[in-house]
């Protein structure tokens, strides 16, 4: 097993590798000069010609991209020139503000996904069925950042059980119950979409599980019908369905960019949109280079609960 | 197991023309609705320049915020008093116009990409492969926005960067494809035709390629509508005077509390036309997808169904394990019936092994699965018979009792153990379970009684082996522990469905040995299938020979193999080759076994028999008694007259 972790963290090196030369070659393709851009249009020639020395930027693109991958290594993601801070520094707190939001929403689709899902393929065909299938349906072809809306207006605004925005209470607040009320609305809203694609497929996998031989046999031993479910093809379907949870991570934290802007959840989502439209390039770099080597690390999670599911995997 | 239907099922429904794919998808109630809604929308959007809608763009201080139903605003006004009914229109055609830009985009260079690397494989598959992995590496939204921001906010940009980050769907899903066509005879011959690769890829392969190009467009267009209407709320996308769905949402956004309607009215809109399409999109994949046609994805529960119309009244015989009678078993497939067991009766005495023997799709299997139920309901269910296992009739037991009798007094061990066996629970955790399942044993009597059953069917370091998962076992080795794990609750009754079927043939002879061993230690009775008379004529007493649902021949093992009366017995046993006898022919038998849907009438062997005569198809064949325990069902046995006549 640590063997097998070892060698999964190995893998993920050239990953995340891929991921910063992705990165770069985007930032790279960004139209106009730099310096240009962060002096101004009244910058002198001269200035310009410096600071491009300054940044590195006379240099091969080679060249710079080592640099640049060198200066990250020591936590240099340069400064946001919009906020006039080290680019790590915000992005690693708007981040963890971001992990409260899509932990949570992650855990709740997985949950509400694998019970609908189960009671779906259990009742097939069945009202419980019908009205799951249905409504999943209209999770995932319902916008995110629409629905957010529609919450607000409810649960905010006409009925006020929950705070419409923000993440803290501005007076007072502060603790547990504080965050629990700001974080209901956004991570139910983000958990929508995950939750419908989790459940499709938890459902299908049931299905198709529960016609294995191995379900015959259970069967056949004389255990209960809910041992049969809930012990033999849960644990057989979970191995389809698991791979699938971690790739929802990843719409998980991208879906976050729409319900922060909605909520104005101070994470790393609307911190990124705040970045594009105010070109603080840097920021955006350092934010999306964070965010993907996160994910890789958590589907190295995912693999390696995977192996510990399904011992013909080790 | 079910060879009936998962054999003979699909070859049928061609046969007698499939209904066209359209009228399926119009069956679809929800499909169709989804259908007509975007064909609306469609229309509507189309439409635009030609309805009497006012610019969409005209801004109207005076007016602005008119709420819904207002005099000549039928969705109001937006915060420049622009009509919200023109500029939802026009919106949709910008969000309709984006979303399907970017799908053909997305489309396009993921299946050539999907394309090239499938078929050159090797290298340029790896490179690309590789390159598609780094880009699905990214969170989903998250490489769109890296590109926007690096090209600037804008309606073109975010268009290329939802189609960039889309690519990967396709080009994955059509190399998976593209690998095993390239690989196909039809690819060769053109090749050896002189083709340029060029003109293979674009000429044979990619007409099989469409229809998975095509459906994976039609499950994306919807995310991609919904994600670059995502990028414009954000503000990132449709830049003002241009409006699409989302920055319409994204501008009412500002304003909603004061007035709601101006983003809840487009936000309606595009969840309306996702949702139309994926209702469209779910109900085109039903139509096609094999597995939904074929049943294969509808639960079976616990125990087959039971529908009989009388329960005949029968009375019970002392000292038999197993007697039944007249069992009927039928599977109901879309409007058909096949009925794979048509009246069958079985007696099992206590000690007893009872060969069941038949070709695939005579029915064998499907008797044994329905004395406890294991028959798939869907589609399967006992529609007549009655089947007393020590008295007691199984089929008017409630579920709670069958339960109770299953892995007890009745265990089963099945054909192929890799596929019976539980994956991904171990050797022993699955013998406990069994051991447990009718034992109050405490976890380590039952793991000390696991090991104990391990040896008793000679494998060695048993407690050892009970840490060991199926796939780490070798054939031979899982169907002793299937054997085991029939054993564990001392069973007065084992029925093995062809249970050696899938072992080479040493350890064939090893599990045989091993059963008729353990038979004669444990008093057990054993119900044993097969197709091979060579099994047969190693453990079994006697010996019934299904065909067709019926059962022709009955009779004990020494009677049937040295004098088969039913032409279809004489013909199964000189299939078997003889060692030492390398003249002998080997007749196989002509034709096929008649489908079970439409049996003939008469006798059901008739059209492959070369004795059968005109009253052979005609009228009820009766299973005539010849002597004491041994009938035949034919109007000219074997016996009577010489084989060659």
């Amino acid at each position: 097993m640590g063997a097998y972790i070892a060698k999964r963290l190995l893998a993920a090196i050239p990953v995340i590798f891929g991921l910063s030369i992705i990165v770069f070659v985007i930032m790279a393709m960004i139209p106009g000069d730099p310096a240009l851009a962060i002096l101004g249009s009244f910058a002198t020639p001269e200035n310009v010609e410096k600071l491009n020395r300054d940044l590195g930027l006379d240099k091969p693109m080679v060249q710079q991209y080592f640099i640049w991958l060198g200066n990250m290594f020591h936590g240099d993601f340069g400064r946001s020139y919009t906020l006039n801070r080290p680019v790590i520094d915000e992005v690693l707190e708007r981040f963890s503000a971001t992990l409260i939001l899509a932990g949570p929403a992650l855990l709740l689709c997985s949950i509400f996904g694998l019970l609908a899902g189960i009671v779906s393929a259990v009742r097939q065909y069945g009202w419980a069925d019908k009205v799951i299938t249905f409504i999943v349906l209209i999770g995932i072809s319902t916008p995110s950042f629409w629905l957010g809306l529609l919450l607000i207006l409810v649960f905010a605004v006409k009925i006020k059980l929950f705070p419409p925005s923000g993440m803290w209470a501005i007076y007072g607040g502060g603790d547990l119950p504080d965050l629990l009320a700001h974080l209901t609305l956004p991570a139910l809203t983000l958990a929508v979409v995950a939750t419908g694609v989790i459940a499709r497929l938890t459902r299908t996998s049931m299905l198709e599980v529960l016609r294995q031989d191995y379900i015959r046999t259970a069967r056949a031993k004389g255990i209960s019908e809910r041992r049969v479910i809930y012990k033999h093809a849960f644990k057989a379907a979970l191995v389809s369905v698991v791979p699938v949870i971690g790739i929802q991570a990843g719409f998980v934290l991208g879906g976050a960019v729409y319900i922060e802007t909605v909520f104005q959840w101070p994470g790393i989502g609307s911190m990124l949109v705040k970045a594009i439209s105010t070109r603080d390039i840097l920021l955006v770099q350092g934010g999306v280079l964070v965010v993907a080597t996160a994910y890789v690390l958590f589907n190295l999670i995912v693999d390696v609960v995977q192996t510990i599911l399904d011992p013909r995997l080790r | 197991m079910a060879e009936v239907t998962a054999g003979t099922a699909p070859e049928k429904k061609k046969k007698r023309g499939r209904p066209s794919a359209v009228r399926l998808l119009m069956n679809n109630t929800l499909a169709a609705g989804g259908l007509v809604v975007l064909c609306l929308v469609i229309l509507l959007a189309l439409a635009a320049p030609l309805l009497p809608l006012p610019n969409p763009d005209v801004t109207a201080p005076a007016n602005r915020l008119q709420p819904l139903f207002a005099e000549g605003h039928l969705l109001g006004t937006d915060a420049l008093g622009r009509d919200i009914l023109s500029r939802l229109i026009w919106g949709t055609r910008v969000s309709l116009a984006v979303g399907i830009s970017a799908t053909l985009i997305a489309a396009f260079f993921g299946s050539l990409i999907g394309l090239v690397a499938g078929y050159a494989g090797g290298r340029v598959d790896n490179l690309m492969m590789r390159g598609i992995d780094m880009i699905m590496a990214f969170p989903y939204i998250l490489l769109a926005l890296a590109i926007v921001a690096a090209l600037g906010p804008g309606l073109l940009n975010a268009l290329y960067a939802i189609a960039v980050v889309n690519i990967p769907f396709f080009a994955r899903n059509i190399r998976g494809i593209t690998v095993g066509l390239s690989r196909r005879e039809f690819v060769d011959a053109a090749r050896l035709s002189g083709k340029s690769n060029a003109q293979i890829l674009f000429m044979e392969i990619l007409p099989n390629v469409l229809p998975v190009i095509i459906i994976t467009m039609s499950t994306t267009i919807g995310w991609m509508i919904l994600e670059t209407a995502g990028l414009s709320f954000l503000g990132l996308g449709a830049q003002p005077p241009q409006a699409d769905l989302g920055s319409m949402l994204g501008d009412g956004r500002k304003i909603l509390f004061t007035a709601p309607h101006v983003s809840i009215v487009p936000g309606l809109m595009i969840f309306v036309l996702v949702m139309s399409i994926n209702l469209l999109g779910d109900g085109v994949r039903d139509v096609l997808d094999p597995r939904l046609k074929s049943g294969a994805l509808s639960r079976p529960v616990a125990r087959t169904a039971v529908t009989r119309t009388n329960v005949p009244d029968v009375r019970p015989k002392t000292g038999t394990t197993l007697d039944m009678q007249g069992l009927k078993t039928e599977f109901h497939v879309g409007g058909d019936i096949y009925k794979a067991v048509g009246g069958v009766d079985l007696k099992l005495k206590q000690g007893e092994c009872l060969g069941l023997v038949g070709e695939s799709g005579s029915g064998k299997s499907v008797t044994a699965m329905s004395i406890m139920g294991l028959v798939p309901t869907p589609p399967g269910r006992i529609v007549d018979g009655v089947a007393l296992l020590e008295g007691d009739d199984l089929f008017s037991m409630t579920d709670e009792q069958v339960r109770q009798l299953r892995g007890s007094v009745v265990s089963h061990v099945f054909q192929d153990p890799l596929s019976t066996l539980h994956p991904l629970f171990t050797v022993g955790d699955q013998l406990v379970e069994a051991i447990q399942a009718h034992q109050p044993l405490s976890s380590a009597d039952a793991q000390k009684k696991a090991a104990d059953l391990l040896a008793m069917v000679r494998i060695p370091n048993p407690a050892e082996r009970l840490k060991a998962y199926p796939h780490e076992l070798s054939g031979g080795m899982r169907q002793r522990v299937c054997i085991a794990m029939a054993l564990a609750n001392d069973a007065r009754m084992i029925i093995a469905d062809e249970p050696t079927t899938a072992l080479d043939v040493t350890v064939q002879a090893q599990v045989l040995s091993l059963l008729a061993t353990l038979r004669k230690e444990h008093n057990v009775a054993i119900l044993f299938i097969t197709h091979d008379f060579g099994v047969v004529s190693a453990i079994c007493d006697r010996v019934a020979v299904m065909y067709a649902g019926k059962i022709v021949e009955t009779g004990t093992t020494d009677e049937i193999l040295s004098a088969p009366a039913h032409p279809y017995t004489s013909r199964l046993i000189a299939c078997v080759p003889v060692l030492g006898e390398p003249g002998r022919r080997l007749d196989a038998i002509e034709g096929r076994p008649p489908v079970v849907n439409n049996l003939p009438e008469g006798c059901a062997f008739a059209a492959r028999c070369p004795k059968a005569q005109p009253d052979c198809r005609s009228g009820e064949i009766p299973l005539a008694e010849m002597s004491e325990g041994r009938a035949v069902r034919c109007l000219y046995p074997e016996t009577k007259e010489p084989i060659d006549a």
